[in-house]
């Protein structure tokens, strides 16, 4: 599991940063919860997303951002943006 | 009851600063849509826009002047300047300076104004801000400079229900003439949304089209910023014959509603709710409407659930939608405007100016949205659809008038 800086799994920030900006408790939110299933309609949605690019410092293309349908697809995307920074940063 | 005739028209949008040039440029199928050129575009995503072209203040308005007028009240008086020649209303006869009602709709006011003042104060560290910057911003600027202009005394507000705005407002006089409050309204919309710190606002919500906009058609990507005003002169039928007035339309009805749902997200039965006020307030059947002037931003979410209120109301015989938006952009406060402008002009030619930027059809609108070429169409009674964030949601039905 991909860890950062600070020692705290990206999984782990992804729910502390859902949690916070959805009100709710980090534990009712499972990687596998979907945005339904949490109550998360698309202007939430957007709400979070601002949220998690601010948390990792990355930015989300909008054409990406249509796609995520839960948890697991934010976590899975912060991801992939951020090994694209690193491996772009040791080339 | 009596019935409400359109007498004089004015615009200003990407497709030009005249009715002339806007009517040249939906009957073409012309796209007004292009790089941004009103701010650096280094710290946006968005680059594009429907701005107005070629547009200089100093030929529409001296110096003094100018340093009172948001780029909002600007376009507002340029428009209403060609509306109320165009009717050829003396306000000096007749007491009918104190008759006539100035209501214009817009989503902000003075965004520049606010925007410019701002930026010197926080960023440049200024620490003073100019006392025209109040009078310039306030979002009923644009109505009262139309009222100063021309001395009109009657009743004068402005409207604000963000995308509906003007919709709301034309909705508004029209009732005010049929019940006799007053005996002619000039009615419309502006907005002036241009600036760094708007559109990075827009990008955030990610409704925005990188590309163009193309409402209702596979691919489309979202909505594209558009400005402009669109003012109408409205009056009684009977004070429009009486003085030999040329009558464009008559606005037969209007309808209202709110979705009382969510902050962003359109619903299906709030449309249907507005278009069937609209339809009772005219006296028209439904099958009587022989195109719809679309709100049709171009976003996933709308399109589809327009496209689902219009077939609940008009089932499989819904006429033709067209979304004029893929031209002129959305002028937010002024698109009700500009819309209802476009929906008259199309009756009067007898042309409905298409949906362009059509790649192919999307089964989710699956709507004869007379894709990128204008038709020649009998059109006897027509809509134009508003539906604003927060659920705000404004019809108009306008009339054909044979002479």
């Amino acid at each position: 599991m991909a860890q950062t800086d600070s020692g705290v799994s990206v999984r782990e920030r992804v729910i502390r940063v859902l949690a916070e900006t959805q009100h709710i408790e980090p534990s009712t939110i499972q990687p596998e919860s979907t945005f339904e299933a949490l109550g998360i309609d698309s202007f939430d949605g957007i709400n979070i997303l601002f949220a998690i690019e601010s948390e990792f410092d990355i930015s989300v293309p909008d054409d990406e951002a249509k796609k995520l349908r839960g948890v697991q697809d934010i976590i899975d995307g912060v991801e992939k943006l951020l090994n694209a920074r690193a491996s772009a940063a040791t080339q | 009851m009596p019935r409400i005739a359109i007498t004089g028209l004015g615009c200003v949008s990407a497709l030009g600063k005249s009715v002339a040039e806007f009517w040249d440029g939906l009957s073409q199928g012309r796209c007004g849509i292009g790089p941004l050129t009103l701010m650096a575009t280094d710290q946006l995503q968005i680059g594009i826009g429907a701005e107005a072209p070629d547009y200089d203040p100093a030929c529409y308005f001296d110096p003094k002047r100018l340093s009172l007028l948001d780029r909002y009240s600007q376009f507002a008086l340029i428009a209403a300047r060609e509306a109320i020649e165009d009717a050829r209303l003396d306000f000096t006869a007749d007491g009918l300076a104190r008759r006539t009602a100035v209501i214009l709709g817009t989503g902000i006011g003075g965004e520049t104004t606010l925007d410019d003042a701002f930026f010197q104060l926080y960023a440049q560290g200024n620490p003073r801000v100019h006392p025209a910057v109040i009078p310039r911003m306030m979002a009923s600027a644009a109505t009262s400079h139309v009222t100063m202009e021309y001395g009109i005394n009657g009743p004068a507000f402005t409207v604000t229900s963000a995308c509906s705005s003007a919709s709301h407002a034309i909705a508004q006089a029209m009732w005010m003439v049929r019940q006799g409050v007053v005996e002619a309204a000039i009615t419309g919309g502006s907005e002036a949304c241009f600036t760094l710190g708007t559109m990075k606002a827009w990008e955030a919500m990610r409704v925005m089209a990188p590309d163009t906009c193309r409402p209702f058609s596979s691919g489309r990507r979202g909505m594209v910023l558009g400005e402009g005003a669109g003012i109408l002169v409205i009056e009684s039928f009977e004070r429009a014959r009486r003085r030999n007035a040329k009558i464009y339309a008559e606005i037969a009805g209007a309808g209202m509603s709110s979705d009382a749902g969510h902050l962003i997200q359109p619903s299906e039965q709030g449309a249907v709710d507005a278009i069937e006020a609209a339809l009772r307030d005219a006296q028209l059947a439904a099958g009587e409407i022989d195109y719809i002037n679309a709100h049709g931003t171009g976003t996933a979410i709308n399109d589809a659930t327009e496209t689902r209120a219009i077939r609940k109301v008009f089932g499989p015989q819904a006429p033709p939608v067209s979304s004029t938006k893929s031209m002129h952009g959305h002028a937010l406060g002024a698109s009700g405007a500009l819309e209802l402008i476009a929906a008259t002009l199309a009756i009067g030619n007898g042309v409905i100016p298409p949906t362009v930027n059509f790649l192919g059809p999307d089964p989710a609108c699956d709507l004869d949205c007379v894709p990128n070429q204008a038709r020649r169409a009998d059109l006897r009674a027509v809509l134009s659809n508003s539906f604003a964030f927060g659920g705000l949601n404004a019809i108009l039905a306008l009339r054909r008038v044979d002479a």
